[in-house]
């Protein structure tokens, strides 16, 4: 079991960012993405400082704009009822060209691409420079149930065994000649899924029954979560305090 | 249905947020008798099989394809406790890792999906098999009912959600028809899959559906779907599209009720009462040039249920082949 130890979206490194323990670096997130979301959709020089407190915590983790942006890219589609707004939205309307829009679900489109993509960039930057098993126990000392983050620990190191036995089904279905293409056809790829879900049981049954060959006695060994000093603290949410102050001034002026 | 940050306002997303901590707490609470230390591994086999799941997209028609929620399947093999559970592990993982849902969404996304999605189709299953033979078929077409219902509901609670705290300054009574319309057609698929994953795991593992076991359904080999309940199922589904679009929609905005009062309370553009695109051709849900009022409403819903179903399949498409393209990242690690 060499995989699962990282994920798709993790760089290494050894940055400061990366250094820092897992719970600050969840708390700074949640700081940052609540500053975000409670801007005035209207102050537009906020959302600047903000992309600002973003930009400056990818770059001290030496993560580049290309791969910051290409993740932003994944989280595009999830946008895309912004670009419907404009076009439903009541209330007093803009003509541009040809298109007569709304005014409201212009600012509308405008403020959940802009508050999606900046929290979006700011998750990007956490969990590019935080490995799974710091995360999740990272999680764990922010109070998460213990019975969470190891189901979620178990998803995470399996994930690619089950998703690799899916995709051999697939190929195999295709070897024969096989490419559902409608509705109807589609019977043949959930019986693969069924048959998934029987060996992931099975898959599960022999990973408890490998634990207790190694002395499993109910708990698992938890990581050595790194204690938090004061100082990784002030480093922390120094950045993620200024983004908060910035949507306070915001919100109360 | 993931809801990205940003959309929904913060104090609802708080509000969710307590809701769902609460909501996993009793679900934990109710667990931590019947959760054996030997179910752990085996409920994060379960999330990364419903993960995997989820990235596996069904045919549709031409090219498009539509994925699983999951909400019914997993309470009806697993139990609705430790199912809500896995998916609001599936949830929680999604956002901090795959960027598939926002981090401060997640409660609302927990609400939606993990408590109304499970919990409202353990209900109608339940209801279902106590009314019906206890026999493989019934338990089958009891859980494709269960899971339409269950994706109706889960947009329901984000039209709620929609309600109380939406950024997007469309009129409530538009995003029903666009969200709910749009999953009461998602939910036929979703309860044809639901169906066919269950009659594979029935026809040889029927042991480890926690739904048969209750009912003491024991092997069940549905050698074929049966293609009338099929049609019938397909039908229902899109009639009952058809309805929430053409009468409740409309509803959802011409009553002044509570929610409204509230929503409206909270800053909320009071769009309900000027209709949204008032100059447009749907204007009033009525479609201009045609005299009877009734008829001209059902058309108007019936051109918004295929304007929406066509955008729900574009967006489909574009996530599909994104989910294509991801999980053979994901698969083949370098």
């Amino acid at each position: 079991m060499s995989a699962g130890h990282t994920h798709a979206l993790y760089v290494h490194g050894d940055s400061r960012l990366h250094a820092l323990p897992a719970h600050v670096k969840l708390v700074a997130l949640l700081i940052v993405i609540v500053a975000v979301v409670a801007t005035p959709r209207e102050r537009v020089g906020v959302f600047a400082a903000h992309a600002a407190v973003i930009i400056v915590a990818a770059a001290g983790a030496h993560l580049s704009p290309r791969f910051i942006g290409g993740r932003l890219l994944i989280g595009a589609p999830f946008l895309a009822f912004a670009f419907l707004l404009p076009f439903v939205g009541g209330g007093d309307r803009v003509v541009v060209g040809a298109l007569s829009l709304s005014v409201g679900g212009l600012w509308g489109a405008w403020s959940v691409l802009v508050k999606g993509t900046l929290a979006l960039a700011a998750s990007v930057v956490v969990t590019a420079t935080t490995p799974v098993p710091a995360l999740l126990a990272g999680l764990g000392r922010l109070r998460v149930p213990v019975v969470i983050t190891e189901i979620a620990g178990f998803m995470v190191r399996y994930l690619e065994v089950i998703a690799g036995e899916m995709h051999r089904a697939k190929v195999a279905m295709a070897a024969r000649g096989y490419q559902p293409r409608w509705a109807w056809q589609g019977t043949a790829l959930a019986t693969s899924a069924g048959a998934l879900f029987i060996r992931s049981h099975e898959r599960g049954e022999r990973v408890y029954d490998a634990m207790l060959s190694r002395g499993y006695q109910g708990r698992l060994p938890q990581p050595d979560a790194t204690a938090a000093t004061p100082a990784d603290w002030v480093r922390a949410l120094a950045l993620p305090l200024c983004a908060a102050a910035a949507a306070a001034l915001a919100v109360i002026r | 249905m993931h809801i990205p940050d940003g959309f929904i306002n913060l104090a609802t997303s708080a509000g969710a947020g307590v809701t769902a901590a609460g909501g996993l707490g009793a679900v934990l609470h109710r667990v931590r008798t019947t959760l054996s230390e030997r179910q752990i591994p085996l409920a994060g086999l379960a999330a990364a099989f419903i993960f995997v799941v989820q990235m596996l997209n069904f045919p549709v028609a031409a090219g498009t394809s539509g994925h699983l929620l999951g909400g019914a399947l997993v309470a009806i093999l697993l139990g609705p406790w430790v199912g809500a559970i896995v998916i609001s592990v599936v949830l929680l993982l999604q956002a901090l890792l795959f960027a598939d849902g926002g981090v401060s969404a997640l409660g609302l996304n927990v609400v939606n999906m993990a408590l109304i999605g499970v919990f409202v189709a353990w209900l109608v299953f339940r209801l279902l098999t106590a009314l019906l033979p206890k026999t493989g078929a019934a338990l089958v077409g009891a859980a494709a009912v269960a899971s339409w219902v269950s994706v109706v509901a889960a947009s329901g609670g984000f039209v709620l959600e929609y309600a109380w705290g939406g950024t997007g300054n469309a009129a409530v009574s538009t995003v029903f028809a666009a969200m709910v319309g749009v999953h009461a057609l998602i939910g036929i698929g979703e309860g044809l899959i639901t169906a066919s994953v269950l009659t594979a795991v029935l026809a040889v593992r029927p042991d480890l559906v926690y739904g048969a076991r209750l009912l003491g359904v024991r092997r069940a080999v549905v050698v074929r779907a049966d293609r009338r309940a099929t049609a019938t199922f397909v039908l229902a589904g899109i009639a009952a599209a058809l309805l929430l679009v053409v009468v409740v929609a409309p509803h959802a905005s011409s009553s002044p009720d509570g929610l409204e009062r509230v929503a409206s309370d909270h800053g909320f553009v009071g769009t309900g009462q000027t209709s949204a695109a008032a100059g447009s051709p749907l204007a009033h849900y009525s479609v201009g040039g045609v005299p009877d009022a009734g008829v001209g409403t059902i058309l108007a819903g019936a051109i918004g249920l295929v304007l929406t179903f066509a955008v729900g399949a574009l967006v489909l498409h574009i996530s599909a082949r994104r989910g294509a393209s991801r999980s053979t990242d994901d698969a083949v690690r370098r």
